[in-house]
């Protein structure tokens, strides 16, 4: 066998690249900008420190605000709306109907494609004239006054902006879709049989049975979810301009970091809220982590 | 016989839900390509009709007639109780028609009608000349030679990094690897935005900003750590018995890496590869920081660009986000069994 040492040396060697990015790209950053958030900065002249003041800023600073109960929003109303249309999609995915793999192929490629030129057919599709989406709804007859104005109008009622935003994130969930798919086909057929045999309806073995059995799924990808919304960046930022407009409807979290770091070069401001963001990620996960104990059912695993 | 009465009406609910499932299917798929549909179909129209309202979904123009020495649009006018005839509209004014019948009985008089009674007859006119003259009013060439040369470099950085890495953490034993491997994983929890502005400050001290750098050389720094444990789990799944005798022919372990490793691990470097292709065509947040002269902006950011200039000229904004989605849709379509295989692994998202 090869000495210990020699192969020690080539695990360093070989891992050096991920050790070298994680020190000059993670670690350092990390540390450089809890520093950078007790600091004035703007880039060009020397930082001044100023104590916890981003931090106390941010507390008063109503666009912060608006900002991040926009972005709460967003993930409180499209993470479970996601959640439901993902998880009915795998359903009726999984009934073995014919053409299944075209299905799943429709469901999932806006998944992947998500980005600057879809959010920009979002803008056509949503259009208040032009848009496919209110051509549906003036054929079903909806009064006027309660037609949405979708990125023309800051309100939530008739859907604006923020709905407008979330409607664009449902289309999107085709990930989470092919997670619950595998989740379903993990079900096990006897046990499904054998509620069939006792008499258990098709609603009866979905509530009792499906949903217990896909719990962890469930969890994992309401996880995924939350953390994917409140990095919500892209879509915002195109379908207003870059202004998160109309009214600030649109101006989420990341967008709001963005605009303060490289339109204005608040830079300890921006880092500030970064580390706020981070906060309030790491106590949402772990909330829903502490929760899962009463929730989330894993095979195999005793109750207490 | 009980029996077989259950069974049938076992099997017809069964067929009942299958038909409902479809249905559903069939008006969520509908759904969901609606966006495909209707950008397409506005980069084929014209300016002037992709605002019209209400809204086609296909390309259609209004068909004309030369009459008079004047362009004028034709028509199908039915009175009421009469046949429909053909006629070219000389005039219309707060929904009273002035028209001049080109067939029937009235041929050659002048009649006027409500609006209501009168219907324009359009043609599907799909105008192609949308890409060429989108693509060209701005250097679509360079932002496409752009963001190839990111997305390239930055795949292959990315695979052959991730995989070098992930090499270490599965097979080689040294101390503190597996306190590493824990802080890789942790690194998945950490947003991005907490790192974003130290790195570009970083950036900006070498120098490095309006250049392709910052967004290349992270990937060929360990890339993502998704991958990176994506790739040591499959590693893992390979026989130790493989290197051991490769070894016993003296391969050293960057051998081992290049001749044993790599080459029975095509399906997920694969995966990696389409997946951080995905992830670089896509980035918008990268360039849209780092890069700021025109010659140099990728796809995205041009793309963006070109909204806030022409944002009026919808046609051609649609022309051109096409032709940015083509290529990844193309390899969503070559590459489908890798994404569902390895999303349903790591639950990463494209």
């Amino acid at each position: 066998m090869r000495p210990r040492r020699r192969e020690a040396w080539e695990g360093y060697a070989f891992a050096a690249p991920w050790i070298g990015g994680f020190l000059m790209l993670t670690a350092g950053p990390m540390l450089f900008s809890i520093w950078l958030s007790f600091h004035r900065w703007n880039v060009l002249q020397p930082a001044h420190y100023v104590g916890a003041f981003n931090y106390v800023y941010a507390a008063h600073d109503p666009r912060f605000w608006t900002a991040l109960t926009n972005t709460a929003a967003y993930a409180l109303v499209g993470v479970p709306l996601g959640q439901v249309v993902a998880l009915g999609l795998a359903v009726l995915l999984n009934q073995q109907v014919r053409g299944q793999g075209f299905f799943r192929t429709v469901f999932y490629l806006p998944s992947v494609i998500a980005g600057v030129a879809t959010a920009m057919v979002w803008t056509l599709l949503l259009h208040p004239d032009a848009g496919a989406v209110n051509l549906v709804l003036r054929g079903l007859h909806l009064p006027e006054k309660s037609m949405p104005g979708w990125f023309t109008s800051p309100s939530w009622w008739p859907p604006g902006a923020m709905p407008g935003l979330i409607l664009m994130s449902v289309w999107g969930t085709g990930a989470a879709m092919i997670i619950y798919l595998a989740g379903l086909q993990n079900v096990p057929q006897d046990l499904v049989e054998a509620a069939e045999i006792d008499g258990a309806t098709a609603p009866q073995r979905f509530r009792h049975l499906t949903i217990p059995m896909l719990t962890p799924t469930i969890f994992f990808n309401v996880v995924m979810g939350i953390i994917g919304s409140f990095q919500v960046f892209t879509s915002s930022y195109v379908v207003s301009n870059g202004t998160g407009g109309p009214a600030d409807a649109t101006l989420t979290y990341v967008l709001y970091l963005y605009k303060h770091a490289f339109e204005q070069f608040h830079m300890g401001y921006a880092a500030a809220l970064a580390w706020i963001m981070f906060a309030i990620l790491m106590s949402i996960t772990l909330l829903v982590f502490k929760s899962s104990g009463r929730w989330v059912y894993y095979e195999g695993v005793q109750r207490r | 016989m009980s029996a077989g009465v259950r069974e049938g009406g076992w099997r017809r609910r069964r067929r009942f839900r299958q038909g409902a499932a479809y249905a559903l299917l069939v008006l969520g798929s509908a759904a969901y390509l609606t966006p495909f549909l209707w950008m397409v179909s506005a980069s084929l129209k014209q300016y002037e009709t992709v605002f019209d309202f209400p809204p086609t979904l296909l390309p259609k123009q209004v068909k004309t007639v030369r009459l008079h020495d004047q362009v004028l649009k034709l028509a199908t006018y039915s009175p009421p109780g009469g046949k429909p005839a053909r006629v070219a509209v000389l005039k219309a004014d707060a929904g009273l028609l002035t028209m001049e019948a080109l067939s029937g009985p009235r041929k050659g008089q002048t009649v006027k009608a409500p609006q209501a009674a009168v219907k324009y007859d359009t043609m599907i006119t799909p105008r192609w000349r949308n890409y060429p003259e989108a693509w060209t009013t701005m250097p679509f060439n360079r932002f496409l030679l752009n963001t190839l040369i990111i997305t390239v470099l930055g795949i292959v950085g990315t695979v052959l990094s991730t995989s070098f890495v992930a090499y270490s953490f599965a097979r080689l034993r040294w101390p503190g690897r597996d306190v590493l491997f824990v802080v890789v994983m942790a690194t998945l929890m950490l947003p991005s935005q907490v790192t974003l502005i130290p790195q570009y400050v970083i950036y900006r001290t070498l120098g490095w900003i309006d250049t392709f750098l910052p967004l290349i050389v992270p990937a060929w720094l360990g890339g993502s750590a998704v991958y990176i444990f994506l790739l040591r789990q499959f590693f893992m799944t390979i026989p130790v018995e493989l290197d051991e005798a490769a070894r016993i022919d003296g391969a050293s372990s960057f051998t081992v890496w290049t001749r044993v490793m790599l080459p029975l691990s095509k399906p997920i470097l694969a995966t990696v590869a389409v997946f951080s292709f995905v992830a670089l065509w896509n980035d918008f947040m990268g360039p849209l920081i780092y890069l700021n002269s025109t010659k140099n902006l990728t796809l995205a950011v041009g793309l963006r660009v070109f909204q806030g200039t022409y944002g009026t000229y919808m046609h051609l904004l649609m022309a051109v986000a096409t032709v940015a989605l083509v290529p990844v849709v193309i390899i969503f379509f070559v590459a489908q069994k890798q994404f569902v295989r390895s999303i349903v692994l790591t639950g990463i998202k494209g």
